[in-house]
């Protein structure tokens, strides 16, 4: 089960400056793993020194990008033949699926291509820009053995003639998904100027059986609803699960043995412990920042405490005691902060602490009940679940509790959960079923943080509980 | 699943069908609870839940005990006192209009409220455990997207451990 990461090499990671366009290996670096990590700024940086005076380039500020999608051609990669000729078209076709469901892309169809490009050829540039198209992606699959596949890709602006990107891939062929889901956070970063989120992967609870004896599992898949696999076997009930920042790990709670707790899963082994020695039932765990602690909530006599357990000592300390509930808490991307719900003032609202449990401060004096509060990833936004009447809603407000947008309101939606960016949120809707208890749905849906582009994830059974992976690489 | 079982199965569920019939039949003509069928074994699960009342009822988003919910708690005291070897488990629920990890804290506190009456009433708290399922135990007859459902399945429900 553990996570194989590619193998990558950058055929050119800067653009050269047109119109020479050579395609030779030159600065062909084996297994650099700096690509992901262009700083922002970098990206930007391309967009400033485009030396295409007067065209417009494809590098487009994200928010812009609501009302232009970018148009962008994603042609079948190059096969060798074969095996190879497939996998080139699925390749592809993953890339789209990605750039069409983040609603900033507008993959141009193929039936409107003038021409196939011919990979590692320069592109005709005036057939791509004829069809309407900004970038283009190209590329190449070579197998390497019986199991290897190389992927070589390359992004190109096509007003400016440029070539944005170029990188080679190595991996094995069962991991080729990974490679279409790097290949598209690459495409995102250059001409967004801002990470992407496609190289994750979402754990969350699996639903089934008949509503008054539900069977929940833990389960884990890609982000795009893909290599679904079920991590415990149902016969205890698995909630509420959350990604390790940095390890294969995941902190949920099970109800195993009848003593509803915090466990840590091991995805490499699938190994599970339980967290801490407590008392009561543990609940609601979030990994610190920094991956060293969890903050997680205890249930007391008078309702329940947050603590931060240590993950090296195991030791625990407790950070909040107002004879309330005192739940759902989720540190600040800095972890100088806690955001978390409590029902102290006498019905469910949100508060930041600071991460010693000093200056707990309300936040949410909207109309309501507000519930499950998330920290963006960017630190400007928490996320958060909000009860009005009979209408539950997610929405956003800054930590200092300005600024509440909803973005998306129905009979039940709840969790939501960032995107390592901070720029798509993923929660969970439900709808109702019969008296009898059949029917009804659980679902899990992403939207931009904008409010827009909300989408239903396919699963293979109802879904809840999701949350999104850092990126892997 | 081989026949055998099916068939166990089967019976069973007819078995449960009856008893529910039953149930309902002895309401309908006034006798309500009071009158213990004779085939119930004093101090069990099936006595506690026919002739005592294994559970108590919460306002939404409460754990306050009602006059009604008192009167239930006080019966399950007594029954507790008369079999002093019965250890039971105190279950708190809630409807599924709340978010699910509040309402595993709001689930337990309900737990404890009715374990904290009967305690006071003079029932070990050793005999006692508490759990909550927050709303992710509905009762099989409260399936409804209603209130009437809702009030059902915020509760606390005792079973003998």
């Amino acid at each position: 089960m553990n996570r194989q990461d590619p193998t990558m090499t950058p055929i050119r990671s800067r653009p050269l400056d047109p119109p020479v366009i050579r395609l030779g290996r030159r600065g062909l670096m084996a297994g650099s793993a700096a690509l992901l990590g262009t700083p922002l700024l970098a990206a930007r940086g391309f967009a400033a020194d485009a030396p295409a005076a007067g065209a417009p380039s494809a590098v487009i500020d994200v928010d812009r990008a609501r009302a232009e999608p970018i148009p962008i051609a994603i042609p079948a990669l190059t096969g060798a033949g074969g095996d190879s000729d497939r996998l080139g078209r699925d390749i592809a076709g993953v890339i789209t699926n990605n750039l069409a469901r983040c609603g900033l892309f507008r993959p141009i169809d193929p039936a409107a291509y003038l021409n196939q490009p011919a990979a590692p050829d320069v592109p005709n540039f005036a057939n791509w820009k004829a069809v309407g198209a900004q970038a283009l992606v190209t590329g190449k699959v070579d197998s390497e053995g019986a199991d290897k596949v190389r992927v070589e890709f390359r992004l190109w602006d096509i007003l400016p003639q440029t070539q944005i990107q170029g990188t080679a891939y190595t991996t094995t062929l069962s991991n080729w998904r990974r490679i279409a889901h790097i290949i598209s956070d690459v495409i995102y970063e250059r001409l967004l100027g801002e990470k992407g989120y496609f190289d994750t992967r979402i754990v969350y609870i699996a639903n089934s059986g008949p509503r008054g004896r539900r069977i929940k599992r833990l389960a884990i898949m890609d982000q795009d609803g893909e290599n679904n696999r079920f991590l415990t076997d149902g016969a205890s009930l698995a909630l509420t699960p959350r990604f390790h920042p940095t390890k294969d790990e995941i902190a949920f709670m099970s109800y195993a043995n009848n003593r509803p707790r915090v466990y840590l899963f091991d995805l490499g082994t699938g190994h599970q412990q339980v967290l801490g020695d407590f008392r009561g039932i543990t609940l609601s765990p979030r990994f610190s920042p920094d991956g060293n602690s969890v903050v997680m909530a205890e249930t007391d006599d008078a309702g329940s405490s947050i603590y931060v357990v240590e993950l090296g000592s195991r030791h625990s300390r407790r950070l909040t005691d107002s004879g309330a509930i005192d739940v759902s808490p989720c540190f600040s991307p800095d972890g100088t902060q806690i955001v978390f719900n409590s029902d102290r003032d006498g019905d469910q609202q949100l508060y930041v602490m600071g991460s010693d449990g000093s200056g707990v401060k309300r936040i949410s004096f909207g109309q309501g009940r507000y519930a499950t509060p998330v920290w963006s990833p960017r630190g400007d936004l928490v996320a958060f679940t909000r009860i009005s009447g009979n209408t539950f809603a997610i929405g956003v407000m800054h930590p200092d509790g300005t600024g509440e947008r909803i973005l998306s309101e129905s009979w039940y939606v709840e969790g939501p959960t960032f995107a390592p960016n901070g720029r798509v949120l993923m929660f969970w809707r439900e709808t109702p079923g019969s008296s009898g208890g059949r029917g009804g749905s659980a679902r899990l849906v992403s939207i931009d943080v904008t409010g827009f582009n909300e989408r239903e994830l396919t699963t293979p059974t109802d879904a809840s509980d999701p949350a999104w992976s850092p990126l892997l690489s | 699943m081989n026949i055998k079982i099916l068939g166990a199965l089967s019976a069973l569920a007819l078995l449960t069908a009856c008893a529910e019939k039953k149930a309902e039949t002895a309401a309908s003509t006034g006798t309500g609870n009071a009158v213990a069928a004779p085939s119930i074994v004093p101090g069990s699960e099936e006595d506690l839940v026919k002739n005592v009342g294994d559970r108590v009822f919460y306002s939404f988003d409460k754990s306050t005990l009602s006059s009604d919910d008192k009167g239930t708690l006080d019966r399950q005291a007594a029954w507790l006192g008369k079999y002093s070897s019965v250890n039971v488990q105190i279950a708190g629920n809630c409807d599924e209009r709340g978010t699910e990890e509040y309402n595993i804290a709001l689930g337990q506190r309900r737990a404890n409220a009715a374990r904290d009456y009967l305690v006071a009433k003079g029932t070990a708290a050793s005999r006692i455990t508490t759990i909550s399922f927050g709303k992710d135990r509905p009762q099989p007859d409260a399936l409804g997207h209603d209130e009437a459902s809702w009030a059902k399945n915020r509760n606390a429900i005792t079973s003998v451990k």
